[in-house]
């Protein structure tokens, strides 16, 4: 086999200022500010209004799920998984249900493969358009904000026509989708997308060509290509490093291999790069479900399961990881073949990107900049806590 | 695979290799050699990539299951390497030098299972349960209804109902004395 030459980061990295010099100055940033995504704190170590040195804090949204699904039955845990990481819930559905499916040997049908990869695809255009308004607002942009949430709340219009639940849709359940389109919900779709791809024209013109937000943004949180194996950087972070990286691609999970699409990456590395592939990966978004909406297949859409109250799935452990907005998330769940998991794991992207990567990169960054490079990685610290 | 999985076997003694699918297999190593198997399989197997890191409380036989889920994106291929430690004494070695977001993985450990990792970074700092007095939670023996029942008190005026015996009582209530 091939030798290549590890990349060790050395053990102590970071900076021990002399905090009773009076030279530097001890802040906390959140668990409430309009800076940091979801409840997460910052302890910053300032010299001037440079940072020093950075801990990162979590813990504020913990709310137990992996040791409360130990104690309950395996569909009882289905709407508890959703509520992981709000913003884009399916990703939490889908690798639940794909990973009963596989320790049950369940096959579902093939029309729900593909309305499951279109709901996909719905939550990272309606969680990316939460995320731009976050960096826009970040520089202080907010009307761009409020553009791209009123584009969300469109998509989440069609999750409400779609599943009845606007944040939490429970539409991927274990053995399919728990209900077919309903009438003209394609031609919803279409349309709403039409409308979307248009302020995404604007956003594009008034964002991306500002000067403020250039500056600001360019150079701002750089990632080497190096640390990406490193850290464990996955998503559009690692893209922007050139390293084309798509698990959609690489795994070629539900209809994923039967679209046309390739991974999007460019060389920035930096705010801005990352912001412009998020942009890009926003219209591939919106190609990849017409593309969806032109080859839908019929046909059922769930298979039948056991009774839920009896249903115990033979014992194994298996790995089932999605490429959701910001990097690879998945469920490592084990059966001990009871009616109960034995251990369920999530891994969220953000355990990497909001606690390793913030911590090295936030240092030598104005005080002004650090929620811009926050929203810049991507971050949900609820996916940390679990 | 098969390749991987005999030097493996070779070189650390690895045993019960196990295909779960075309992309995903497992494989248990001695906890003694973990790290060494983990710097071989980074430098040398092109399994660069560190998913996760986590433990499975198997508390019937004594012990914790560490699993390690790396992924060799040239292969397009992941691997699932487990090693057993004592559950009495959950001692391992550090990988933080290894993987930059390892030291995360096992302070959680640390708060989560008891699992120590000496030399890690902030291992003993708490993670998501800040002022925690009670034992790891994340232990089968660990009774989260007992530990909060002797730990809070109810709040006063509030009631509270069992879902079983209120449902009961809402849909039979000629059944409920």
């Amino acid at each position: 086999m091939k030798r290549e030459k590890a990349y060790i980061i050395p053990p102590a990295e970071r900076a021990t200022p002399d905090l009773a010099s009076g030279k530097y100055l001890v802040m906390w940033q959140g668990p409430q500010h309009p800076g940091i995504t979801g409840n997460m704190s910052l302890k910053l170590v300032v010299e001037g209004d440079s940072v020093v040195d950075c801990e990162t804090h979590v813990g504020y949204l913990h709310r137990g799920f992996e040791k409360l699904m130990e104690s309950r039955l395996w569909m009882q845990n289905f709407p508890l998984v959703c509520r992981i990481a709000v913003p884009e819930p399916d990703f939490n559905e889908y690798c639940y249900a794909a990973a009963l499916e596989e320790l049950a040997g369940v096959e579902v049908p093939a029309r729900s493969v593909w309305l499951r990869t279109m709901t996909l695809e719905m939550i990272r255009l309606a969680s990316f358009l939460m995320w731009i308004g976050g960096q826009a607002g970040a520089f202080g942009h907010g009307t761009i904000a409020q553009w791209s949430v009123t584009m969300r709340d469109y998509v989440l219009d069609l999750f409400e026509e779609l599943s009845g639940g606007r944040i939490y849709h429970m539409y991927i359940i274990p053995g399919g989708v728990r209900a077919d389109v309903p009438k003209d919900f394609f031609k919803h779709l279409l349309d709403t997308l039409t409308i979307i791809e248009k302020n995404l024209d604007d956003i594009e013109l008034v964002m991306f060509h500002n000067v403020v937000f250039k500056m600001r943004a360019e150079g701002l949180g750089y990632i080497p290509k190096e640390w990406v194996d490193t850290y464990g950087i996955t998503g559009p972070n690692a893209r922007a490093t050139g390293i084309p990286r798509d698990l959609r691609k690489d795994l070629g999970y539900l209809a994923y291999p039967q679209l046309d699409f390739e991974p999007i990456t460019c060389t920035k590395s930096d705010a801005f790069g990352r912001a412009e592939l998020r942009l890009a990966e926003m219209y591939q978004s919106i190609n990849l479900i017409r593309q969806m909406v032109d080859k839908m297949p019929s046909g059922a859409i769930r298979e039948k399961l056991p009774n839920p109250l009896y249903w115990k799935i033979p014992a194994g452990e298996t790995y089932v990881s999605a490429e959701c907005t910001r990097g690879e998330y998945g469920f490592y769940v084990v059966s001990d073949g009871s009616d109960k998991p034995r251990r369920v794991v999530v891994r969220g992207p953000s355990y990497t990107h909001a606690v390793s990567v913030m911590e090295r990169l936030v240092r030598g960054v104005n005080i002004a900049d650090v929620a811009g490079l926050m929203v810049s990685l991507h971050t949900y610290p609820p996916e940390v806590e679990r | 695979m098969n390749e991987l999985a005999t030097e493996l076997t070779r070189r650390y003694g690895a045993r019960d290799w196990r295909d779960q699918r075309k992309d995903l297999s497992s494989v248990v190593v001695d906890a003694l050699r973990i790290r060494d198997v983990l710097a071989w399989l980074k430098d040398s197997g092109g399994y660069r990539h560190l998913s996760f890191a986590s433990a499975v409380d198997n508390i019937e036989r004594n012990a914790f299951t560490l699993v390690y889920t790396l992924r060799n994106h040239d292969l397009g291929h992941s691997l699932m390497v487990h090693c057993d430690i004592d559950r009495s004494n959950p001692t391992v070695d550090s990988i933080h030098l290894l993987w930059g977001q390892a030291w995360t993985y096992q302070r959680e450990m640390k708060e989560w299972f008891g699992i120590d990792f000496p030399g890690s970074p902030r291992v003993d700092e708490e993670f998501v349960l800040e002022g925690w007095q009670g034992p790891p939670m994340m232990r089968r023996d660990f009774d989260s209804r007992k530990y909060s029942d002797e730990t809070y008190a109810e709040r006063p005026g509030r009631v509270t109902s069992d879902p079983a015996t209120h449902m009961k009582s809402k849909m039979y209530p000629e059944a409920v004395p």
